[in-house]
């Protein structure tokens, strides 16, 4: 089953490696990784997905809990969050399909931040399905190159 | 003040007395602070791991955290093999480590190691300091973190520019960590759960481990186990938590424990674990194991809730406070039927053992006995004398093996934190450097190393450290001249097929080797070997009245197993008891 967990740890150097360990110990890849200071820049933010069955997660969930610089630990739900990504995706344009590109894009509601003769480069943000339905209309065009922030994610109450 | 005189002081405020450090490059400055400390002891161990394994042993007799220190590099990475063990077994341990100077990190200096990333999977926590100010925070941290909730190993990495700069240091008073709250405690609705539970189980057991130990909770379990009337088992971990000869005790369980225990627990209508973590050397088939029972789990680490084995009342607390509130309302039981199967069991299945066929037949018996089969020194027996000469007192440390399991089976041991062992890790090579620790801990105790002879090789040069260091500690080196556990499981699941398991010198068999009479001399240590059974008991006596370092070279044959055993990975039903036939020469009655 897929886990979105949303960790609060102390902004210190190492408590990557120590979270990422955990991990990378059991033999578990993490699908998406995100991190970045709070309001409060003592602390910071990892919203990580990864995929795994549940008693595996169960016990990673406690060891994280375990660890002197996480602060706190949620595992979200389907429904109980809200969540964005943001990607920049460079996507094969040219006099043809360059129109047909722009008005997916508006429908989108995703931004196109560059131009070039061969390619445009189109920023989207969305949840997930929003998302993979954007690239899966783009594919047809040639993606280039993609970048993806990963998840972020905040509960709804 | 630099940065090395604030480590001391912090440490000195700690209340540390000794620290077992081998010095180096990166942290010398340390070294030259410690000469000038009054309060702490400096004990110099030959190998940066004899060190950590000196440390956790000062803890393990103690409970307070062991300090070991090492400089960078080589020296840092010589103590992973201990601090895994401290990680394992839960033991206190505060590790002081020089880095390179911040500058040169990350060039692939002399000597520098990413200690940080190295040891990041095997301690409880840890530190790169990268400030001198920042020191007094982190060793009060340091020992608040390994001392508290489930003890384990904190690491303390400090680069030299950090041990030389200076500061006007800031001792804190109090800790704050708002990522950890080790102050975990039962809620009175569990308390009144297993009450009830007790109240209407006929079979139930308690299964105790080293998280008793660790929270010095023994009182509190004995009072808990004489007021419920409820038979008892322990882990490896938790022996001494409870007198081997305590009526309600089954000794040990698991893979080389007592029958009596692994029955009792197979058929329990009620498993009470208190600060046990399922281990698989307990188990066996984890879903097999107390299958018919009520599991209640009581443990201050949440980790270890539903780790290896589902709890039906999962309870963390700290063991010692859960005792106490339950002491105040659990009442007994008479559970006669259930006592009358146990001690049925335990007539039937006693620890024991007996000289066996392959023994009689064994080039020990020709060569080393002339054929004279009533010198046999069986090892379990050098044990049995050595726990009615010390009368079960004294402070037992063993390396890895067959010898491991002979002490804790053999050995008497009546008092918590008297049997010191690497269990979890499984380190040879642990029993020496452990039994120096204790014996710093305790001078006034009677210390001694059962081992073998493949594990007190591993460790030898500490002889040198207990000379010159006036440090009392016993070895008794059950000399088998091979690996006798890998031995045994290459006779039952190897068909016998020596695989690099023979110690000894394949070009000359019919002599000792090592001689570790003539390495003892070298060290100056005194020492001496025997092959006679008729021996064992006056040598033991003249080991015990030794006031220094001590060496007891016991040759004993190698074909023994270690009895009874539940093969890995199976159930008590697979369980190989010794057959009570052949020669009957052994010891001095079941135990």
């Amino acid at each position: 089953m897929r886990h979105t967990l949303s960790v609060l740890v102390e902004n210190k150097f190492g408590v990557l490696t120590r979270v990422s360990g955990l991990f990378s110990g059991r033999g578990f890849n993490i699908d998406t990784l995100n991190v970045a200071p709070t309001q409060d820049p003592t602390l910071s933010r990892m919203t990580i997905v990864v995929k795994g069955d549940d008693a595996t997660l169960e016990q990673i969930i406690k060891q994280l809990d375990k660890l002197v610089d996480v602060v706190k630990i949620q595992d979200f739900r389907d429904g109980e969050y809200v969540d964005r990504e943001l990607v920049l995706v460079k996507v094969g344009a040219d006099s043809k399909t360059r129109s047909e590109i722009m008005q997916i894009c508006d429908i989108f509601r995703a931004k196109i931040v560059d131009v070039g003769h061969k390619s445009l480069t189109v920023e989207i943000t969305g949840d997930e399905s929003k998302i993979n339905a954007f690239l899966g209309l783009m594919e047809p065009f040639g993606i280039r190159e993609l970048t993806r922030t990963g998840k972020v994610a905040m509960p709804r109450k | 003040m630099r940065g090395a005189d604030i480590v001391v002081r912090a440490l000195e405020r700690e209340g540390v007395e000794v620290v077992f450090a081998y010095p180096g490059g990166a942290s010398m400055e340390l070294h030259q602070s410690l000469t000038r400390s009054k309060k702490i002891r400096v004990v110099l161990p030959r190998h940066e791991q004899g060190g950590v394994f000196a440390a956790e042993g000062y803890a393990r007799a103690t409970g307070r955290a062991g300090v070991v220190m090492a400089t960078s590099g080589p020296g840092a990475t010589n103590l992973v093999t201990g601090v895994a063990d401290a990680y394992m077994d839960s033991v206190p341990l505060v590790v002081i480590t020089g880095q390179v100077p911040t500058k040169m990190i990350g060039r692939g200096a002399f000597q520098e190691t990413d200690v940080f990333g190295l040891s990041a999977p095997i301690v409880k926590h840890s530190y790169l300091v990268m400030n001198t100010e920042d020191i007094p925070r982190i060793i009060k941290e340091a020992f608040y973190i390994a001392q508290t909730g489930r003890p384990g190993p904190v690491w303390i990495d400090i680069p030299k520019d950090v041990q030389q700069g200076s500061c006007v240091p800031v001792f804190p008073e109090q800790v704050h960590l708002r990522g950890y709250n080790p102050d975990r405690k039962i809620d009175p609705i569990a308390v009144q759960e297993i009450a009830g539970l007790i109240e209407k189980s006929e079979r139930p057991v308690i299964y105790a481990g080293g998280g008793i130990i660790s929270a010095n909770a023994s009182r509190e379990l004995i009072e808990f186990v004489e007021k419920t009337n409820i038979p008892i088992t322990t882990t490896i971990m938790g022996i001494g938590a409870i007198p081997a000869d305590h009526p309600l005790s089954m000794r040990w369980l698991g893979m080389h424990g007592t029958v009596t225990a692994n029955y009792a627990v197979d058929k329990a209508d009620l498993l009470l674990a208190f600060g046990v973590r399922f281990d698989d050397r307990v188990t066996g088939k984890v879903s097999e194991f107390a299958k018919h029972g009520t599991i209640v789990h009581i443990d201050v680490d949440p980790s270890e809730i539903n780790k290896n084995k589902v709890a039906h009342l999962p309870v963390v607390s700290d063991i010692k406070y859960a005792l106490q509130e339950l002491n105040k309302v659990v009442k007994g039981k008479e559970f006669k039927a259930w006592h009358a199967q146990i001690n049925e069991w335990k007539q039937k299945y006693p620890f024991r053992y007996r000289v066996t066929e392959e023994v009689l037949k064994s080039q020990y018996v020709r060569e080393f006995l002339q054929g004279n089969i009533h010198e046999i020194i069986m090892p379990q027996y050098v044990i049995e004398v050595l726990s009615e000469l010390t009368n079960g007192e004294a402070i037992i440390t063993t390396g890895v093996g067959q010898h491991q399991m002979w002490a804790a089976q053999f050995y008497r041991f009546k008092h918590p934190r008297t049997f010191l062992t690497s269990a979890g890790l499984g380190a040879m090579g642990y029993g020496y450097p452990a039994a120096m620790g204790a014996k710093v801990a305790h001078p006034e105790r009677e210390v001694i190393d059962i081992d073998g002879d493949g594990s007190f090789l591993m460790n030898i040069q500490e002889l040198a450290t207990a000379h010159i260091e006036h440090i009392a500690a016993k070895a008794v080196v059950l000399n088998n001249q091979h690996l006798g556990m890998v031995v045994q499981w290459e006779d039952r699941f190897y068909q016998s097929n020596r695989a690099h398991t023979y110690l000894g010198d394949p070009d000359n068999p019919h002599q000792i080797y090592p001689d570790f009479v003539a390495i003892a001399k070298g060290f100056n240590v005194p020492a001496e070997r025997i092959f006679r059974k008729s021996e064992v008991r006056p040598a033991l006596e003249r080991m015990l009245a030794a006031k220094e370092p001590y060496v007891l070279d016991v040759i004993v044959p190698y074909t023994e197993h270690v009895l009874p055993m539940i093969p890995s990975g199976k159930t008590v039903r697979d369980i190989i008891i010794d057959e009570p036939a052949g020669a009957d020469l052994g010891g001095m009655g079941g135990l």
